[in-house]
């Protein structure tokens, strides 16, 4: 870029970025004001608190049940990941290659449950799972995840799938390969980072999905976010620090996973869910 | 009739393989089976009780909630919400997309802004509970500049819900915008400026009919997802005064009330607005521009 730009134009670029570092600048402080409360005695009147401790995080261990809060969130989040994976990849390998008629109804199928948003259509499913007997519980919170990460990992893979030769299935085929034999030997090798980068983005997903999961969560299937919920709708009942100390907890659960997702996959993915990484090269 | 002739000579399997349903074809059935029980069936369901309230004739539910200003209110206060949130996320994110694409690094940036996405409204809204009030250190911040004298008041009100709807829905629009404009072949505008278009005639007349469809699925995106605000504006804003969202008068038509044909019918009018604006906006963006749509990979 030339250095003799005009006046006018310079100013707009130090507008936007003084507007993107306000925002960051605010972002990264909301984070910090949880993280150093959670670590304070008493914080009144003051840039930082008044002394230092770790007892808020015994005592919300404790307060909240978090070990228990914690096992129901890793079971929910394995199964959830498992299982979307298993639907999943299958689904996504019969859209990439074959061209059936009604494909693209198939595929507006598994678009509307990521578009429409999951207050919209979590009452009527978690009507529907209290009537089967499966509302309040482990399984039921479960199948009302899977219902946007299931749609997530087919839209996700297809690219994926896409970019693998379709002459390499044909040989293992010749070769007596089933369908069973080709995914075991040949597609699950070629296809793991694709499938990585999708059940992790799952995962992630899944441990801050707060909607769902307390529509159909009973008082023994709770997950962390929805724990962290109700800790804070209830502000006043326990100690602030005690609060924030669990949700010191919860962002550690999630961005350690975070971290471990964007090793493979660009961030905007996250958002645009396609691989486009290729075409913008 | 030849040919109907023909094709029953043609064992099925091999009528079905030539339409491309065999095996592999059959793999897409279990997704679908699930979605169609969890998803489609649901709705369905949700819609049809939505018709069946506890008392009344059957439309009962929608009379009440167009009838009690306490229920039908809440369409307002939520589109007070989500409009101006929507139109701020939307319309900042273009410009600073903009500059950004230059960026080498873009990287850094772009994980940085998917944080708030990952950690979710609810942690977002006890951040900002604590970095917000009287105590916070952004009131602490503006006083000790002079900008004010007593502290501002930013949550338990419409302010606190607003911020948090732009602190988790901006980095949203602002990636979802930023991979658009990278999708754009950039020796358009290159072509553009070697004819001697300056930066705003190459913005108004290359970039922004190849962003219309874009910008129109995020404007779609994020108002369906500010629309449907529940936790902060239960947890930042004030819940029993202009916060009202509609989802809150769902919620505790569904588990205050155990009404669930009028939580049903409340889900449906949200909804129905919900696809009503999506409408608005598609068909807004027929109006504004008619050329090829989409930017290459857009």
């Amino acid at each position: 870029m030339s250095r003799d730009k005009p006046v006018g134009e310079r100013l707009w670029a130090i507008a936007i970025w003084t507007l993107v570092i306000f925002f960051i600048i605010n972002v990264i402080a909301t984070i910090a004001a949880v993280t150093v409360n959670s670590f304070g005695t008493r914080w009144f009147n003051s840039w930082l608190p008044a002394g230092f401790t770790t007892r808020w995080y015994i005592s919300a261990w404790q307060e909240f049940q978090l070990h228990d809060v914690l096992i129901v969130t890793f079971e929910v989040v394995g199964a959830v990941v498992l299982l979307s994976g298993l639907l999943g990849v299958p689904a996504a390998y019969a859209l990439a290659r074959r061209n059936f008629p009604g494909k693209q109804v198939v595929i507006l199928l598994f678009l509307l449950p990521m578009m429409i948003p999951p207050i919209t259509f979590g009452i009527p499913l978690a009507t529907v799972l209290y009537q089967s007997h499966l509302g309040g519980n482990l399984s039921g919170v479960i199948l009302a995840n899977l219902v946007p990460t299931v749609p997530f990992v087919v839209l996700v893979m297809i690219p994926f799938i896409e970019q693998i030769d379709p002459r390499i299935e044909s040989a293992a085929r010749v070769f007596g390969a089933g369908t069973g034999r080709l995914f075991l030997h040949i597609l699950i090798p070629l296809l793991t980072p694709g499938i990585l980068a999708a059940l992790l983005l799952v995962l992630v997903r899944t441990i801050a999905m707060f909607e769902l999961t307390f529509f159909t969560a009973g008082p023994g299937s709770q997950t962390l976010v929805v724990a962290l919920y109700y800790a804070v709708y209830a502000a006043g009942v326990r100690a602030g620090q005690s609060i924030d100390a669990m949700a010191v907890i919860y962002m550690l659960t999630t961005l350690v996973w975070l971290l471990i997702a964007l090793r493979f996959v660009d961030p905007t993915q996250i958002v645009t869910r396609v691989k486009r990484e290729a075409a913008a090269q | 009739m030849s040919v109907t002739a023909a094709s029953e000579r043609i064992p099925w399997r091999v009528r079905l393989a030539l339409r491309e349903v065999d095996g592999v074809t059959l793999l897409v059935l279990p997704a679908v089976i699930f979605v169609v029980a969890l998803f489609v069936y649901p709705f369905l369901y949700g819609f049809v009780i939505s018709f069946q309230p506890k008392a009344g004739d059957w439309l009962a539910n929608y009379r009440k909630f167009f009838s009690e200003p306490f229920l039908y209110d809440t369409i307002f206060a939520t589109l007070w919400l989500a409009i101006p949130a929507t139109l701020i996320n939307v319309l900042i994110s273009i410009p600073v997309a903009m500059r950004v694409r230059l960026m080498r690094h873009r990287r850094i940036l772009t994980t940085i802004l998917v944080i708030p996405i990952t950690l979710g409204t609810v942690l977002i809204a006890e951040g900002l509970l604590t970095y917000l009030g009287a105590q916070g250190w952004f009131n602490r911040t503006l006083i000790s500049l002079g900008l004010v004298k007593t502290p501002v008041r930013l949550v338990h009100n419409y302010t606190g819900v607003m911020l948090s709807l732009i602190m988790s829905g901006f980095p949203f629009t602002f990636l979802l915008t930023l991979s658009y404009i990278t999708g754009i072949d950039p020796s358009l505008e290159q072509a553009a400026a070697t004819l001697g278009a300056k930066a705003r005639a190459r913005f108004v007349h290359i970039l922004l009919p190849l962003l219309a469809q874009g910008l129109a699925i995020n404007l779609c995106l994020s108002f369906v997802q500010t629309f449907s605000v529940f936790p902060s504006a239960v947890l930042l804003g004030a819940p029993a005064g202009d916060t009202r969202v509609i989802s809150l008068a769902a919620y505790q038509a569904a588990y205050e009330q155990y009404d669930a044909s009028m939580a049903s019918a409340i889900a449906m009018i949200m909804g129905f607005i919900q696809l009503g604006v999506v409408i608005l906006i598609l068909a807004g963006r027929r109006f504004v521009y008619r050329g090829a749509a989409g930017g290459g990979k857009g």
